[in-house]
């Protein structure tokens, strides 16, 4: 489904992608962990183009993303939720939801409501779809960008450290509605550093550090055995 | 100063109304023109300015560093000169247009840029991760984003725009304060410069004034919109980050 090989990208005199491998398949369940600046982000924003990488192949559904075709083939392969939510404030939720499946997706009004309104009650938020995203929690900002990204109905979704800029209370209504959509045949990439979902739902688990894979594995060798010397220092520092 | 109480010397101007309402016709026309010149100007060259594209960058740079760096009256001095050496003649409206379009296009660039990197990347990035294109994204997320923050220094380019058709005067215009200024010298309608000049900026404040009420207005209500969304509930590691910072 998503195959990236022997991708390198340097921001200017740093490398911060080095010669990474890495292919995910159909409805699998990827989690990415790491410490910090290891790649992380990156890696995944290479899957969308967000970042274009500075060589190396990107292969969704067995097409190569190149610069010319990314936007055809973003829009009919792969969503992404971020960490800073990124929903669209001059808009109700309502309108954020339909917009892509309206100018995007082909869909009429009706059509892009009755889509909106079945993932809102899939995020539990039926009820805040006139509201404006400013006036929600952080929680409550992520579920509504998690259900627009479901809008999109594509077969790969991204996400982006989707926890890390919430509140400790609303971590977890997030992880639940993650939780359940990974019981869905959709592909998901996860950057985390929550690592009781990542024992949870994860298939595999791939360990970054300084912009290379340096461990990957089922979550039970990983959380019990990892080999790497890096990997067991992190999950001593991270679980306790 | 002494005309300005000589009953006389606004007779004068009364009579002669004809000549007032007529610069006004030519500065409004010469304004409208150019503004619609500037705003062409303003989107294409703010436009490329964000575009992300080095070379284009370098275009709209150019253009704008250029045009805010040297005089009005120069760029419209040079423009009427050269174009009246190439043997060519514009005409003193088209001139005008042409002078005060380009200046005013440059500001408005630099208005059109400002509003656009007002908007945090994260919006670009989302539009691009579902897929919208350029003109997409700029048509349903950032220009709508946008125009909250353009609005209010543009207006203030439209009454820049119109006060300035009276450098026109320089080359010989029809404009207001053209008009104004032979008709305070002339041979047969001199003398009157106080009443004249008085009705004269009369016909220009009862332009701009309303625009820059608006322009005030506009900036107000965006402020408090600011500090609305500013009071909204922020979550507690982005407070912790302010904190940090």
């Amino acid at each position: 489904m998503i195959k990236l090989e022997n991708v390198n990208k340097f921001f200017g005199d740093l490398h911060v992608l080095k010669d990474v491998n890495l292919e995910v398949a159909e409805g699998e369940k990827l989690v990415i962990i790491g410490p910090s600046g290891s790649g992380k982000s990156t890696t995944v924003r290479c899957m969308n183009f967000l970042e274009e990488p500075t060589s190396g192949h990107v292969y969704i559904d067995g097409e190569e993303l190149t610069n010319h075709n990314k936007t055809k083939v973003v829009r009919q392969t792969t969503s992404m939720v971020f960490q800073q939510f990124n929903l669209y404030p001059h808009m109700s939720v309502l309108r954020n939801l339909t917009l892509a499946p309206m100018k995007l997706h082909h869909k009429s009004r009706k059509e892009a409501e009755e889509l909106a309104y079945h993932y809102l009650d899939v995020v539990g938020l039926r009820d805040k779809a006139h509201a404006y995203p400013t006036t929600l929690s952080g929680g409550q900002q992520q579920r509504i960008a998690i259900a627009r990204a479901l809008c999109a109905e594509t077969k790969i979704i991204l996400f982006d450290e989707p926890t890390s800029a919430l509140d400790p209370e609303t971590i977890q209504e997030v992880l639940d509605v993650m939780i359940r959509l990974a019981k869905e045949n959709i592909t998901m990439v996860v950057v985390t550093h929550e690592m009781g979902f990542a024992r949870q739902v994860a298939d595999r688990i791939v360990f970054m550090a300084d912009g290379q894979i340096i461990e990957e594995g089922k979550p039970e060798h990983f959380f019990v055995s990892p080999e790497n010397e890096r990997v067991k220092q992190f999950l001593g520092k991270i679980i306790r | 100063m002494a005309e300005l109480f000589e009953a006389s010397a606004w007779e004068k101007v009364w009579t002669y109304r004809d000549t007032f309402l007529l610069g006004l016709g030519n500065t409004v026309e010469t304004a409208l023109l150019g503004l619609l010149l500037a705003f062409v100007l303003g989107a294409v060259f703010g436009l490329m300015a964000t575009s992300g594209v080095k070379a284009l960058k370098a275009i709209s740079r150019i253009y704008v560093e250029i045009i805010q760096n040297t005089p009005l009256l120069l760029q419209l001095c040079f423009l009427y000169y050269a174009i009246a050496f190439a043997g060519a003649s514009l005409g003193i409206l088209y001139t005008g247009v042409l002078s005060l379009g380009i200046y005013h296009g440059a500001y408005v660039a630099e208005v059109i840029r400002a509003g656009i990197e007002a908007i945090p990347k994260g919006q670009f990035e989302a539009a691009r991760s579902q897929g919208f294109g350029y003109a997409g994204t700029m048509l349903y997320i950032i220009l709508p984003q946008s125009i909250k923050i353009i609005l209010p220094p543009m207006v203030n380019q439209v009454v820049n725009l119109i006060k300035n058709t009276s450098c026109l005067y320089i080359v010989g215009g029809a404009d207001l304060i053209s008009l104004t200024y032979s008709f305070v010298t002339g041979a047969n309608t001199g003398g009157a410069y106080a009443p004249a000049y008085i009705v004269s900026g009369v016909m220009f404040f009862v332009i701009c004034f309303p625009l820059s009420t608006l322009a005030s207005r506009w900036e107000g209500s965006l402020k408090k919109r600011e500090s609305r969304v500013a009071a909204a509930p922020k979550t507690s590691a982005e407070a912790r980050r302010g904190a940090a910072v």
